[in-house]
Protein backbone atom coordinates (compact mmCIF):
# COMPACT_ATOMS: atom_id res chain seq x y z
CA UNK A 1 0.00 0.00 0.00
CA UNK A 2 1.28 3.44 -0.81
CA UNK A 3 1.47 6.22 1.75
CA UNK A 4 -1.71 7.94 0.69
CA UNK A 5 -3.94 4.92 1.11
CA UNK A 6 -2.35 4.11 4.49
CA UNK A 7 -3.15 7.65 5.61
CA UNK A 8 -6.70 7.44 4.28
CA UNK A 9 -7.28 4.09 5.99
CA UNK A 10 -5.89 5.44 9.24
CA UNK A 11 -8.18 8.44 9.04
CA UNK A 12 -11.33 6.41 8.41
CA UNK A 13 -10.31 3.92 11.05
CA UNK A 14 -9.99 6.53 13.80
CA UNK A 15 -13.14 8.41 12.80
CA UNK A 16 -15.60 5.51 12.66
CA UNK A 17 -14.05 2.14 13.52
CA UNK A 18 -11.98 3.15 16.54
CA UNK A 19 -14.06 6.19 17.46
CA UNK A 20 -12.63 7.51 20.73
CA UNK A 21 -15.97 8.10 22.41
CA UNK A 22 -17.78 4.89 21.49
CA UNK A 23 -15.03 2.29 21.56
CA UNK A 24 -12.37 3.73 23.87
CA UNK A 25 -14.63 5.60 26.32
CA UNK A 26 -12.52 8.73 26.08
CA UNK A 27 -13.93 12.21 26.57
CA UNK A 28 -17.13 11.08 28.26
CA UNK A 29 -17.23 14.02 30.71
CA UNK A 30 -17.55 16.82 28.14
CA UNK A 31 -19.70 14.44 26.14
CA UNK A 32 -22.24 14.39 28.96
CA UNK A 33 -21.68 18.05 29.83
CA UNK A 34 -22.01 20.00 26.60
CA UNK A 35 -23.99 17.72 24.35
CA UNK A 36 -27.23 19.49 25.30
CA UNK A 37 -27.24 21.98 22.42
CA UNK A 38 -26.01 21.30 18.95
CA UNK A 39 -24.25 24.64 18.31
CA UNK A 40 -22.28 24.41 21.53
CA UNK A 41 -21.45 20.79 20.84
CA UNK A 42 -20.08 21.77 17.44
CA UNK A 43 -18.00 24.60 18.90
CA UNK A 44 -16.63 22.31 21.58
CA UNK A 45 -15.84 19.69 18.94
CA UNK A 46 -13.93 22.24 16.87
CA UNK A 47 -11.92 23.42 19.87
CA UNK A 48 -11.08 19.83 20.79
CA UNK A 49 -10.14 19.03 17.17
CA UNK A 50 -7.73 21.95 17.12
CA UNK A 51 -6.14 21.12 20.47
CA UNK A 52 -5.90 17.41 19.72
CA UNK A 53 -4.24 17.97 16.33
CA UNK A 54 -1.74 20.39 17.82
CA UNK A 55 -0.91 18.32 20.87
CA UNK A 56 -0.94 14.96 19.06
CA UNK A 57 1.65 16.29 16.61
CA UNK A 58 3.76 18.01 19.23
CA UNK A 59 3.81 15.08 21.65
CA UNK A 60 4.83 12.76 18.80
CA UNK A 61 7.71 15.06 17.93
CA UNK A 62 8.81 15.47 21.54
CA UNK A 63 8.49 11.76 22.21
CA UNK A 64 10.40 10.59 19.15
CA UNK A 65 12.97 13.29 18.71
CA UNK A 66 13.79 14.27 22.27
CA UNK A 67 12.65 11.77 24.90
CA UNK A 68 13.61 8.57 23.08
CA UNK A 69 16.97 10.00 22.03
CA UNK A 70 17.82 10.94 25.59
CA UNK A 71 16.27 7.84 27.19
CA UNK A 72 13.84 9.92 29.22
CA UNK A 73 10.66 7.93 28.50
CA UNK A 74 9.89 7.97 32.23
CA UNK A 75 8.99 11.64 32.05
CA UNK A 76 6.64 11.04 29.14
CA UNK A 77 3.36 11.62 31.00
CA UNK A 78 4.57 14.82 32.62
CA UNK A 79 5.75 16.19 29.25
CA UNK A 80 2.51 15.21 27.50
CA UNK A 81 0.30 16.94 30.04
CA UNK A 82 2.45 20.08 29.88
CA UNK A 83 2.14 20.23 26.09
CA UNK A 84 -1.63 19.78 26.28
CA UNK A 85 -2.03 22.44 28.96
CA UNK A 86 0.03 24.82 26.81
CA UNK A 87 -2.05 24.13 23.70
CA UNK A 88 -5.29 24.73 25.61
CA UNK A 89 -3.95 28.01 26.96
CA UNK A 90 -3.14 29.05 23.37
CA UNK A 91 -6.66 28.28 22.14
CA UNK A 92 -8.15 30.10 25.10
CA UNK A 93 -6.13 33.27 24.41
CA UNK A 94 -6.95 33.12 20.70
CA UNK A 95 -10.69 32.70 21.26
CA UNK A 96 -10.83 35.46 23.89
CA UNK A 97 -9.23 37.90 21.47
CA UNK A 98 -11.01 37.01 18.23
CA UNK A 99 -14.31 35.31 19.16
CA UNK A 100 -15.34 36.78 22.52
CA UNK A 101 -18.96 35.60 22.23
CA UNK A 102 -17.94 31.98 21.62
CA UNK A 103 -15.46 32.32 24.49
CA UNK A 104 -18.24 33.49 26.83
CA UNK A 105 -20.53 30.62 25.91
CA UNK A 106 -17.85 28.00 26.61
CA UNK A 107 -17.28 29.25 30.14
CA UNK A 108 -15.70 26.61 32.32
CA UNK A 109 -15.54 23.99 29.57
CA UNK A 110 -12.61 25.57 27.77
CA UNK A 111 -9.99 25.13 30.51
CA UNK A 112 -11.52 21.71 31.12
CA UNK A 113 -10.29 20.58 27.69
CA UNK A 114 -6.94 20.13 29.45
CA UNK A 115 -8.45 17.33 31.47
CA UNK A 116 -10.34 15.89 28.51
CA UNK A 117 -9.24 12.27 28.42
CA UNK A 118 -9.68 12.14 24.64
CA UNK A 119 -6.62 14.30 24.11
CA UNK A 120 -4.14 12.66 26.47
CA UNK A 121 -5.69 9.32 25.49
CA UNK A 122 -4.97 9.90 21.83
CA UNK A 123 -1.36 10.92 22.52
CA UNK A 124 -0.92 7.69 24.48
CA UNK A 125 -2.62 5.57 21.83
CA UNK A 126 -0.37 7.01 19.11
CA UNK A 127 2.56 5.95 21.27
CA UNK A 128 0.99 2.53 21.92
CA UNK A 129 0.18 1.77 18.29
CA UNK A 130 3.80 2.51 17.41
CA UNK A 131 3.16 5.16 14.77
CA UNK A 132 6.47 5.83 13.09
CA UNK A 133 5.86 8.71 10.70
CA UNK A 134 5.04 12.27 11.59
CA UNK A 135 2.48 12.56 8.80
CA UNK A 136 0.55 9.57 10.09
CA UNK A 137 0.53 11.01 13.60
CA UNK A 138 -0.87 14.31 12.28
CA UNK A 139 -3.62 12.57 10.29
CA UNK A 140 -4.57 10.31 13.20
CA UNK A 141 -4.83 13.19 15.67
CA UNK A 142 -6.91 15.25 13.25
CA UNK A 143 -9.16 12.24 12.61
CA UNK A 144 -9.60 11.69 16.33
CA UNK A 145 -10.82 15.27 16.69
CA UNK A 146 -13.26 14.85 13.79
CA UNK A 147 -14.51 11.59 15.30
CA UNK A 148 -15.10 13.29 18.64
CA UNK A 149 -16.94 16.18 16.96
CA UNK A 150 -19.12 13.75 15.06
CA UNK A 151 -19.99 11.74 18.17
CA UNK A 152 -20.81 14.81 20.24
CA UNK A 153 -22.92 16.38 17.45
CA UNK A 154 -24.93 13.19 16.86
CA UNK A 155 -25.57 13.03 20.59
CA UNK A 156 -26.58 16.70 20.78
CA UNK A 157 -29.07 16.16 17.96
CA UNK A 158 -30.59 13.18 19.74
CA UNK A 159 -30.75 14.99 23.06
CA UNK A 160 -32.57 17.96 21.56
CA UNK A 161 -35.31 15.53 20.53
CA UNK A 162 -35.07 13.63 23.79
CA UNK A 163 -36.30 16.73 25.62
CA UNK A 164 -39.70 16.13 24.08
CA UNK A 165 -39.76 12.43 24.92
CA UNK A 166 -41.47 10.96 27.96
CA UNK A 167 -38.53 9.65 30.01
CA UNK A 168 -39.07 8.15 33.50
CA UNK A 169 -38.13 10.71 36.16
CA UNK A 170 -35.23 8.79 37.64
CA UNK A 171 -33.61 8.29 34.23
CA UNK A 172 -33.70 11.96 33.23
CA UNK A 173 -30.38 13.63 32.45
CA UNK A 174 -27.20 11.59 32.56
CA UNK A 175 -28.68 8.05 32.78
CA UNK A 176 -30.73 8.31 29.60
CA UNK A 177 -27.80 9.96 27.84
CA UNK A 178 -25.59 7.01 28.76
CA UNK A 179 -28.18 4.51 27.58
CA UNK A 180 -28.53 6.38 24.30
CA UNK A 181 -24.75 6.40 23.98
CA UNK A 182 -24.84 2.63 24.50
CA UNK A 183 -27.26 2.21 21.62
CA UNK A 184 -25.11 4.47 19.45
CA UNK A 185 -22.04 2.44 20.40
CA UNK A 186 -23.91 -0.65 19.25
CA UNK A 187 -24.55 1.03 15.90
CA UNK A 188 -20.88 1.93 15.61
CA UNK A 189 -19.95 -1.70 16.34
CA UNK A 190 -21.24 -2.36 12.84
CA UNK A 191 -18.07 -0.72 11.52
CA UNK A 192 -15.79 -2.97 13.56
CA UNK A 193 -13.61 -5.24 11.54
CA UNK A 194 -13.91 -3.05 8.45
CA UNK A 195 -10.31 -1.90 8.80
CA UNK A 196 -7.63 -3.31 11.15
CA UNK B 1 -13.40 17.43 74.92
CA UNK B 2 -16.38 18.65 72.89
CA UNK B 3 -13.94 20.23 70.49
CA UNK B 4 -12.20 16.93 69.80
CA UNK B 5 -15.57 15.19 69.51
CA UNK B 6 -16.71 17.66 66.92
CA UNK B 7 -13.46 17.13 65.08
CA UNK B 8 -13.91 13.35 65.03
CA UNK B 9 -17.48 13.73 63.87
CA UNK B 10 -16.31 15.93 61.02
CA UNK B 11 -13.69 13.37 59.99
CA UNK B 12 -16.31 10.63 59.91
CA UNK B 13 -18.64 12.83 57.92
CA UNK B 14 -15.90 13.54 55.37
CA UNK B 15 -15.04 9.86 55.12
CA UNK B 16 -18.63 8.73 54.66
CA UNK B 17 -19.49 11.51 52.20
CA UNK B 18 -17.29 9.86 49.57
CA UNK B 19 -19.02 6.52 49.99
CA UNK B 20 -22.58 7.56 49.27
CA UNK B 21 -23.74 11.17 49.68
CA UNK B 22 -21.05 12.54 47.38
CA UNK B 23 -20.07 9.31 45.68
CA UNK B 24 -17.83 10.49 42.82
CA UNK B 25 -19.37 8.37 40.10
CA UNK B 26 -23.03 8.10 41.05
CA UNK B 27 -23.69 11.52 42.53
CA UNK B 28 -21.04 13.85 41.09
CA UNK B 29 -20.70 12.13 37.68
CA UNK B 30 -16.91 12.40 37.81
CA UNK B 31 -14.37 10.00 36.41
CA UNK B 32 -16.74 8.38 33.94
CA UNK B 33 -14.11 7.34 31.40
CA UNK B 34 -12.20 4.82 33.57
CA UNK B 35 -15.48 3.72 35.11
CA UNK B 36 -16.71 2.61 31.71
CA UNK B 37 -13.41 1.38 30.32
CA UNK B 38 -11.99 -0.90 33.00
CA UNK B 39 -15.13 -2.56 34.32
CA UNK B 40 -15.34 -5.48 31.93
CA UNK B 41 -14.04 -7.72 34.75
CA UNK B 42 -13.52 -7.34 38.51
CA UNK B 43 -9.75 -7.82 38.67
CA UNK B 44 -8.72 -4.89 36.45
CA UNK B 45 -11.40 -2.77 38.11
CA UNK B 46 -9.93 -3.48 41.54
CA UNK B 47 -6.40 -2.76 40.32
CA UNK B 48 -7.56 0.51 38.82
CA UNK B 49 -9.34 1.42 42.06
CA UNK B 50 -6.18 0.82 44.09
CA UNK B 51 -4.11 2.97 41.71
CA UNK B 52 -6.65 5.78 42.00
CA UNK B 53 -6.63 5.54 45.83
CA UNK B 54 -2.82 5.74 45.83
CA UNK B 55 -2.63 8.70 43.45
CA UNK B 56 -5.51 10.53 45.13
CA UNK B 57 -3.95 10.09 48.57
CA UNK B 58 -0.47 11.25 47.53
CA UNK B 59 -1.66 14.19 45.45
CA UNK B 60 -4.05 15.35 48.18
CA UNK B 61 -1.19 15.25 50.71
CA UNK B 62 1.18 17.23 48.49
CA UNK B 63 -1.45 19.75 47.40
CA UNK B 64 -2.55 20.25 50.98
CA UNK B 65 1.05 20.86 52.07
CA UNK B 66 1.72 23.42 49.36
CA UNK B 67 -1.68 25.10 49.43
CA UNK B 68 -0.30 28.37 50.82
CA UNK B 69 2.29 28.66 48.05
CA UNK B 70 -0.16 28.25 45.17
CA UNK B 71 -0.76 31.12 42.77
CA UNK B 72 -4.38 31.10 41.54
CA UNK B 73 -3.68 31.10 37.80
CA UNK B 74 -1.03 28.41 38.01
CA UNK B 75 -2.78 26.08 40.41
CA UNK B 76 -4.36 23.72 37.86
CA UNK B 77 -0.96 23.27 36.22
CA UNK B 78 0.63 22.50 39.58
CA UNK B 79 -2.13 19.98 40.36
CA UNK B 80 -1.70 18.15 37.06
CA UNK B 81 2.08 18.04 37.36
CA UNK B 82 1.84 16.62 40.90
CA UNK B 83 -0.69 14.05 39.76
CA UNK B 84 1.32 13.13 36.66
CA UNK B 85 4.35 12.38 38.82
CA UNK B 86 2.46 10.01 41.08
CA UNK B 87 0.73 8.34 38.15
CA UNK B 88 4.14 7.65 36.63
CA UNK B 89 5.15 5.97 39.89
CA UNK B 90 1.99 3.87 39.95
CA UNK B 91 2.40 2.92 36.29
CA UNK B 92 6.03 1.81 36.74
CA UNK B 93 5.02 -0.15 39.84
CA UNK B 94 2.29 -2.00 37.95
CA UNK B 95 4.60 -2.73 35.03
CA UNK B 96 7.19 -4.20 37.38
CA UNK B 97 5.02 -6.26 39.72
CA UNK B 98 1.74 -7.05 37.97
CA UNK B 99 2.62 -6.91 34.26
CA UNK B 100 -0.53 -8.78 33.27
CA UNK B 101 -2.81 -6.16 34.81
CA UNK B 102 -0.66 -3.39 33.38
CA UNK B 103 -1.13 -4.84 29.93
CA UNK B 104 -4.88 -5.23 30.42
CA UNK B 105 -5.39 -1.68 31.66
CA UNK B 106 -3.10 -0.27 28.98
CA UNK B 107 -3.33 3.48 28.54
CA UNK B 108 -6.05 3.79 31.17
CA UNK B 109 -3.43 3.88 33.94
CA UNK B 110 -1.70 7.03 32.61
CA UNK B 111 -5.17 8.39 31.94
CA UNK B 112 -5.63 8.66 35.72
CA UNK B 113 -3.78 11.98 35.26
CA UNK B 114 -6.85 13.49 33.66
CA UNK B 115 -9.33 11.72 35.92
CA UNK B 116 -11.65 14.50 37.02
CA UNK B 117 -12.04 13.03 40.53
CA UNK B 118 -8.46 13.71 41.49
CA UNK B 119 -8.32 17.28 40.16
CA UNK B 120 -11.73 17.97 41.66
CA UNK B 121 -10.62 16.80 45.13
CA UNK B 122 -7.38 18.79 44.87
CA UNK B 123 -9.34 21.90 43.94
CA UNK B 124 -12.33 21.52 46.27
CA UNK B 125 -10.78 19.90 49.30
CA UNK B 126 -7.00 19.69 49.51
CA UNK B 127 -6.22 23.25 48.45
CA UNK B 128 -8.47 24.63 51.19
CA UNK B 129 -8.08 22.19 54.08
CA UNK B 130 -5.39 20.88 56.37
CA UNK B 131 -3.51 17.62 56.04
CA UNK B 132 -5.79 15.41 58.15
CA UNK B 133 -9.02 16.35 56.39
CA UNK B 134 -7.37 15.98 52.98
CA UNK B 135 -6.10 12.48 53.77
CA UNK B 136 -9.49 11.35 55.06
CA UNK B 137 -11.28 12.90 52.11
CA UNK B 138 -8.93 11.12 49.70
CA UNK B 139 -9.55 7.79 51.42
CA UNK B 140 -13.33 8.23 51.42
CA UNK B 141 -13.49 9.29 47.78
CA UNK B 142 -11.00 6.65 46.66
CA UNK B 143 -12.80 3.82 48.42
CA UNK B 144 -16.16 5.09 47.15
CA UNK B 145 -14.79 5.08 43.60
CA UNK B 146 -13.29 1.60 43.97
CA UNK B 147 -16.53 0.17 45.35
CA UNK B 148 -18.48 1.67 42.47
CA UNK B 149 -16.05 0.16 39.95
CA UNK B 150 -16.36 -3.24 41.63
CA UNK B 151 -20.16 -3.19 41.65
CA UNK B 152 -20.29 -2.32 37.98
CA UNK B 153 -17.56 -4.81 37.10
CA UNK B 154 -19.21 -7.70 38.99
CA UNK B 155 -22.49 -7.16 37.17
CA UNK B 156 -20.76 -7.05 33.81
CA UNK B 157 -18.43 -9.96 34.48
CA UNK B 158 -21.20 -12.26 35.70
CA UNK B 159 -23.46 -11.45 32.78
CA UNK B 160 -20.75 -11.65 30.13
CA UNK B 161 -18.86 -14.76 31.26
CA UNK B 162 -20.78 -16.27 34.18
CA UNK B 163 -17.69 -15.82 36.35
CA UNK B 164 -16.57 -13.61 39.21
CA UNK B 165 -12.86 -12.93 39.80
CA UNK B 166 -12.37 -15.31 36.87
CA UNK B 167 -13.87 -18.17 38.93
CA UNK B 168 -16.79 -19.83 37.17
CA UNK B 169 -19.95 -19.54 39.30
CA UNK B 170 -22.64 -20.21 36.74
CA UNK B 171 -22.35 -23.14 34.32
CA UNK B 172 -22.42 -21.98 30.74
CA UNK B 173 -24.61 -23.56 28.11
CA UNK B 174 -21.49 -24.66 26.23
CA UNK B 175 -20.56 -26.80 29.26
CA UNK B 176 -24.03 -28.25 29.72
CA UNK B 177 -25.39 -25.52 32.00
CA UNK B 178 -28.32 -23.21 31.37
CA UNK B 179 -26.64 -19.82 31.12
CA UNK B 180 -25.98 -18.27 27.74
CA UNK B 181 -23.38 -15.52 28.24
CA UNK B 182 -24.27 -12.05 27.01
CA UNK B 183 -21.35 -11.14 24.79
CA UNK B 184 -22.57 -7.54 24.52
CA UNK B 185 -21.92 -7.01 28.23
CA UNK B 186 -18.15 -7.12 27.80
CA UNK B 187 -18.33 -4.60 24.96
CA UNK B 188 -18.78 -0.81 25.12
CA UNK B 189 -22.55 -1.23 24.74
CA UNK B 190 -22.80 -3.15 28.00
CA UNK B 191 -20.72 -0.56 29.82
CA UNK B 192 -22.86 2.38 28.75
CA UNK B 193 -26.20 0.72 29.34
CA UNK B 194 -25.30 -0.86 32.71
CA UNK B 195 -23.98 2.43 34.05
CA UNK B 196 -27.04 4.26 32.75
CA UNK B 197 -29.44 1.85 34.45
CA UNK B 198 -27.48 1.87 37.73
CA UNK B 199 -27.47 5.67 37.74
CA UNK B 200 -31.23 5.60 37.23
CA UNK B 201 -31.61 3.19 40.14
CA UNK B 202 -29.41 5.34 42.39
CA UNK B 203 -31.44 8.42 41.47
CA UNK B 204 -34.62 6.59 42.35
CA UNK B 205 -33.34 5.41 45.76
CA UNK B 206 -31.79 8.76 46.62
CA UNK B 207 -34.90 10.60 45.46
CA UNK B 208 -37.14 8.56 47.74
CA UNK B 209 -34.98 9.29 50.77
CA UNK B 210 -34.82 13.04 50.19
Amino acid sequence: MDTLSILLMGFISIVVVNNLVFTKFLGICPYLGVSGRIDMAFGMGMAVTFVVTLSGTMTWMIDNWILMKLGLEVTRYVCFILVIAGAVQLVEMYLRKFFPSLYESFGIFLPLITTNCAILGLCLFIDLWGIHSLLEAVVLSFGAGIGFTMAICIMAGIRENLDLADVPDCLKGAPITLITAGLLAMAFMGFAGMIR
Amino acid sequence: MTNSNAKTARYWQTLLAGLWRENPVFRLLLGMCPTLAVTAAVKPALTMGCCVIFVLLCSNIIVSLMRNLLKPHLRILMFTLTIATFVTIADLFLKAFVPRMSEMLGPYVPLIIVNCIIICRAEVCASKNGLAVSIIDALGMGVGFTLTLCVLASIREILSTGALFEIQIIRLSSQGGWFVPWAAMSMPVGAFITLGLILGLVNKVAGRKA
